[in-house]
């Protein structure tokens, strides 16, 4: 009897600390691997993260997965501890989030990159093809070869969206204009591997390539740094990477994750979270292309109009930006 | 063309950290120390390099450091292995697995970007020698992109083979470094200290790898990530055991592997016959070839007797 009454309490103690913590609702987010400095997708979310606790005073739960077995721990982990929203960085992250989500009803989840069917999981998606195009439209004209390289990280269709958008960008530029497209990997390893990068870098520039965009994480750092050793222009991704090797730099396809989480965290802490599927284009701000003091001297006024032009026109649906995602396969090469 | 010959200088790049690693295998496996730690040792050398050639803006101080900090790690495999007779596979497997998890720590602890070291000025790598009046004229141009514009760390590496095929088969230190690999008994016999020549050999290994980690550091790349040297210590093992323990054949081995590795970072997207070849079967294409010319080609591959065995006096 006694012990009942014992274990009853200990039952009713861990119920009032879990309900206590869940009414925090402080936000966690579990970074993908990559890690929270890798000067592009992840940092983005750092920062935006930052944003809110500077902003709130609300400090958050953060957690950097070092290998594939640590997703579900660092989620449930959160979780059993009463976060909320808990925010999955990365697609990869899609099958521990759904599995976890499902488990904690009364959480709120939120996943970026990919789309999770839960009715307390907001899943947002981001139209890079359509950044990537005004991009790939600066790569053209800034072209003098008339060839373009465009370097992704791990061969998966959301990398290929990226190469599209771009492509597309590019001929819309100059019809005639080649586009050189290397994957660096197949594993998660091809987001972490800048020698292969540059190699890879300097392969696309002796095919005549002087424009390449890289989307491959922090690969992506020695595509950047092997452009500017052999005089090429480059192209960052997600964050702005212009000051990385200032008036080398093109411009950045921006990926404004650094906003979707800020506003997730956000909307936690207000009450208006809402689940679903929410799609970030250039309408909605999602992507762009960076402009800053280091890559001005690069964009003629010619190009930021035609840019600008491109934006609007995207916006207003008279360009259509296919997205490769829809049927894998890409209606320019 | 242009790819053509950026193709073979690229082989010539990817080549390098895998001759200096092969060579410091060489001296190891020769002297009877098994070496799996060459990865570890280059991983760790890597990061030193990127580290102190950040802080201290010079190239040539993050390689002195990058030897210095190999060179500890090698003597840890000597005092495991020579002293403490250990097992030598354990020992080089916790050597990686420290590597590994100290550059990560200790950077994140340094420079606060994730394992991460920033981003190196000019000076502190190793650029490539640069010929530009050279580079246009007809067949010379193409033989100096190719051979010439290399940091001078390459051209270290390049030098080492002949050194080494050259000491250990005509210097009375290298004959008895191999005497020591095959036959440790007859070497005491004779009143040569076998721990000292074994030390020896561990500590000309650690160099080597110290140089090839700072060459893929502050040369190839000018940062250190985490993993950067992604089985490079491996690779030269293999081309160790495929060149029988000889430096020429090594060479050969080493620049085959370069070449192939250029090949998977070049030949992306090439079609043959109009079919577009596969970027993942491109990407395995080293791996299939080291496995099948290891198992079909070489025939028996003989390691140094005494490799891997602790040495104990009898009484």
């Amino acid at each position: 009897m006694l012990r009942r009454s014992l274990l009853a309490a200990v039952a009713a103690l861990a119920m009032s600390a879990t309900a206590a913590l869940a009414a925090d609702d402080k936000p966690a987010i579990v970074f993908d691997i990559g890690g929270k400095f890798d000067k592009s997708f992840n940092e983005s979310m750092f920062n935006g993260s930052e944003k809110f606790k500077k902003e709130t005073g609300i400090a958050y739960g953060e957690f950097e997965i070092a290998n594939e077995a640590q997703r579900e721990q660092a989620i449930r982990n959160f979780a059993d501890q009463g976060y909320s929203p808990i925010i999955a960085a990365g697609f990869a992250q899609a099958a521990a989030l759904e599995k976890v989500a499902k488990e904690y009803p009364d959480l709120k989840f939120a996943i970026v990159d990919m789309v999770v069917d839960l009715p307390n999981v907001q899943s947002i998606v981001f139209k890079e093809e359509e950044g990537s195009y005004l991009v790939g439209l600066l790569a053209g004209m800034a072209s003098k070869s008339g060839k373009v390289g465009f370097v992704g990280g791990m061969d998966i269709p959301l990398i290929r969206k990226f190469g599209c958008g771009y492509a597309q960008g590019v001929k819309a530029a100059k019809a005639d204009a080649t586009v050189i497209q290397n994957m660096t990997g197949d594993t998660g390893a091809a987001w972490n591997d800048p020698v292969k990068g540059g190699e890879i870098t300097k392969g696309q520039m002796a095919q005549g390539a002087d424009v390449i965009y890289a989307a491959a994480g922090a690969t992506g750092l020695g595509v950047l740094q092997a452009a500017a050793d052999g005089g090429a222009l480059s192209i960052g991704v997600d964050a702005n990477q212009n000051y990385l090797h200032p008036g080398k730099v093109l411009t950045s396809m921006l990926k404004r994750v650094d906003v979707a989480v800020f506003n997730v965290m956000m909307s936690g802490k207000d009450g208006s979270f809402t689940p679903g599927i929410k799609v970030l284009g250039l309408a909605e701000d999602g992507v762009g292309y960076a402009v800053d003091d280091n890559n001005k001297p690069l964009l003629t006024p010619e190009m930021t109009a035609a840019a600008e032009k491109a934006r609007a026109d995207i916006i207003a649906g008279t360009i259509k930006v296919h997205d490769y995602t829809t049927d894998n396969t890409c209606p320019v090469q | 063309m242009n790819l053509y010959i950026e193709l073979l200088a690229s082989t010539i790049r990817m080549s390098v950290p895998l001759i200096l690693a092969c060579m410091a295998g060489l001296w190891s496996e020769r002297s009877g120390i098994v070496d799996i730690g060459l990865e570890g040792k280059m991983l760790i050398a890597a990061f030193v390099a990127a580290s102190a050639s950040a802080v201290f803006g010079s190239a040539w101080i993050g390689l002195f450091c990058a030897i210095l900090a190999s060179l500890a790690f090698a003597l840890v495999h000597g005092y495991a292995s020579i002293n403490q007779r250990g097992n030598q596979v354990v020992s080089g497997v916790a050597i990686n697995m420290l590597a590994a998890g100290l550059a990560v720590v200790l950077g994140n602890e340094w420079f606060k970007e994730g394992g991460r070291t920033p981003a190196l000025p000019p000076d502190g790598r190793f650029l490539p020698f640069q010929f530009p009046a050279l580079d246009t004229l007809p067949v010379i141009g193409p033989l100096v992109r190719i051979f010439f514009e290399h940091s001078i760390l390459a051209y270290v590496a390049f030098l080492l083979v002949p050194l080494t095929a050259w000491a250990l088969a005509r210097t009375r230190f290298g004959l008895r470094l191999r005497a020591v690999g095959e036959n440790p008994h007859a070497v005491d016999t004779a009143g040569i200290s076998v721990a000292a020549l074994r030390y020896r050999a561990v500590i000309i290994a650690g160099v080597l790898c110290g140089i090839a980690g700072a060459y893929i550091s502050t040369s190839l790349s000018s940062s250190f990530v985490r993993d950067m040297t992604a089985g490079g210590g491996f690779m030269a093992l293999a081309a160790l055991i495929f060149a029988n323990w000889r430096a020429w054949p090594a060479l050969g081995a080493c620049l085959l592997f370069g070449f192939l590795q250029a090949v998977g970072n070049f030949a992306q997207g090439a079609s043959v016959g109009g079919f577009q070849i596969p970027v993942q079967f491109i990407n395995m294409l080293p791996y299939v070839l080291t496995v099948v010319l290891l198992a079909g080609f070489i025939g028996k591959s003989v390691p140094p007797k005494a490799s891997g065995l602790p040495y104990t006096k009898d009484r």
